[in-house]
């Protein structure tokens, strides 16, 4: 097919362009030395200099990769397992009821999301005397929960992909089922479960309205730093900290696409050869 | 004889272990997700009381008798103050016009990843996807500065010449939707490639050799095709769209009412308990149609 520039490519790049310009603004403006974020008043690195010396974003920064890291590990185990049971476990009594609660965290609104788990954790801590005051581990149990839910449908969809055949032979050989899984499936699904354990990772580090309802007053994640300051008005310190996301995660990305065209170049040389 | 014990020790083993694999998610989700639910239930029906937690308990025991108080005040409330209703009202219409804007745009996006050539697809798909990994609230940040009385958009056009006057775009319905279709586009963008990277070319050939000219064939072939599609990213989309906070807090005005803003208000604001668990209940009714439909959705593209 010859390629012409159509309707629909130009809409990509019209798509595309509303999405990275209002970052590339975000960028440029890190580096005016003004106040007034509309007013370009010259080059500075003055608001990195403020950003590193600000101790309560530095803690909330730490704070947050923290929960990220350990929500993200969790979720991926659950995950899973959920998406295991979801393809391969074949009808069971609580299947219906186990594959809506999978995926609804998906789409729930997130202030009902938090509501709900803060008045659980009201309620808990009024039977049971736990959690007696909220912070890092109400906010890990809460993104565990829903990041578990992203996890499964990325290792479902894997699941589903991969040839089960080398899994009957080595359950006809006599291989147990929980050493078929870590020794066969595991190491094929390896990859998904990089990539849901970094989208978990990602949405932990994002998360704002969740964090907030299940928090006490002495934890602050990042997003809720970001967000108090922000409601405040524009400032050239978030300007200077978006930049440092964007830069971060545009590496990763960068990093993870030169890989996937590794790995495929190899695959098609392979297929070639 | 001892080969078959041996077998059935294996069978229930098995059995046992499959029953602990199933409990695992199976348990936590009760604890953490749907256990939750059945408590905002059970405080929407409370009543508010000046106390740590506010609100008064259901089920009482006085005067050596049980008393039940299901308090359906509440949800009355929340019928007789316009202000709910016309916030319920308010996120429906800024979801739904945010949503159909997002497949306008996101459509013709993902029908061009899905005709590019096999190389540019990878880069094209991590540049969608891209902005989706950097901060949401940030993204919502970068419109503060453009859209503002002071903002960049202001300045171009006066510089252009195009208006007289700064047009006032920030806290208004409108900062909200263009808030909204730029923080959920690539939401809509992936179920649509995903289903249009499937379609099986050859019915669009067919339908083109017998003579079908090519918005026809659009029409008929491509567009029932990935209808699957089409419903999972407006629901994607539009389900949390209605519940959106951030958003509108942080680019709408107070004209623009919506219900997750109320609801955070209600909550850590006036620390009405009870309100804000009716409103969260009335919100999932509403949305429960929507969520069942993409639900049914995403099981069946589990279970495939």
């Amino acid at each position: 097919m010859p390629r012409r520039s159509s309707f629909t490519t130009w809409m990509l790049g019209l798509g595309l362009l509303f999405l990275y310009l209002p970052m590339a603004v975000l960028v440029v403006y890190s580096f005016n030395s003004s106040r007034l974020v509309t007013v370009w008043a010259g080059f500075s690195t003055h608001w990195y200099v403020e950003l590193f010396r600000d101790q309560q974003i530095l803690s909330a920064v730490w704070m947050s990769l923290r929960i990220a890291f350990f929500a993200a590990s969790m979720a991926v185990c659950l995950g899973t397992v959920a998406a295991f049971v979801m393809t391969r476990f074949g009808h069971f009594r609580g299947k219906t009821a186990l594959s809506s609660m999978v995926t609804a965290p998906l789409v729930m609104p997130e202030v009902i999301t938090g509501l709900s788990l803060l008045l659980l954790f009201v309620q808990m801590a009024e039977l049971i005397g736990w959690p007696a005051d909220r912070g890092m581990a109400t906010i890990w149990i809460a993104h565990t929960t829903f990041c578990s839910a992203y996890v499964a449908v990325v290792v479902a969809a894997r699941l589903r992909e991969i040839d089960r055949s080398v899994e009957e032979a080595a359950m006809d050989l006599g291989s147990p089922p929980l050493k078929t899984f870590f020794s066969i499936t595991l190491p094929v699904i390896a990859p998904a479960l990089v990539a849901g354990w970094l989208l978990a990772f990602t949405l932990s580090l994002d998360d704002l309205v969740i964090a907030s309802f299940v928090s006490g007053p002495g934890a602050n994640t990042l997003p809720m730093v970001v967000f108090s300051s922000v409601r405040m008005g524009v400032s050239p310190k978030i300007n200077a900290l978006a930049t440092l996301i964007i830069l971060v995660v545009s590496l990763a990305t960068l990093l993870a696409w030169l890989l996937m065209r590794r790995n495929e170049i190899k695959r098609r040389a392979m297929a070639d050869g | 004889m001892i080969l078959q014990s041996r077998w059935k020790a294996l069978v229930r083993r098995w059995r046992l272990g499959r029953r602990a694999t199933v409990a695992l998610p199976l348990v936590w989700l009760t604890l953490f997700f749907l256990l939750p639910f059945a408590i905002v239930l059970k405080i929407s029906l409370a009543e508010a009381t000046i106390a740590v937690p506010p609100y008064g308990p259901l089920v009482e025991w006085a005067d050596s008798s049980l008393h039940v108080a299901l308090n359906l005040g509440n949800y009355l409330f929340l019928l007789s103050d316009s202000l709910y209703v016309a916030a319920y009202w308010g996120s429906i219409k800024i979801a739904f016009v945010a949503t159909l804007c997002c497949l306008l745009l996101g459509y013709p996006m993902a029908y061009a990843m899905a005709r590019a050539p096999a190389r540019w697809q990878l880069l094209l798909l991590l540049l969608v996807m891209l902005p989706s990994w950097t901060s949401f609230l940030i993204r919502v940040y970068a419109w503060m500065g453009i859209l503002s009385n002071s903002g960049l958009l202001n300045n171009l056009m006066l510089g252009l010449g195009m208006i007289d006057s700064p047009l006032r775009m920030m806290n208004t319905r409108f900062a909200v939707i263009v808030g909204i279709v730029y923080a959920y586009l690539p939401f809509m963008v992936l179920p649509l490639y995903a289903h249009l990277t499937r379609l099986d070319n050859s019915l669009l050939e067919a339908a083109q050799d017998l003579g079908a000219r090519k918005v026809v064939a659009f029409l008929k072939v491509t567009l029932p095709l990935s209808m699957g599609g089409i419903v999972a990213g407006c629901m994607l989309v539009f389900i949390p769209a209605v519940g959106e906070f951030v958003i509108p807090e942080l680019l709408g005005g107070p004209d623009t009412l919506m219900i997750g803003k109320i609801l955070w208000e209600e909550f850590f604001l006036n620390r009405d308990w009870p309100v804000a668990a009716a409103l969260a209940m009335v919100m999932l009714l509403l949305l429960l149609v929507p969520i069942v439909w993409f639900h049914r959705y995403q099981s069946r593209e589990l279970a495939k």
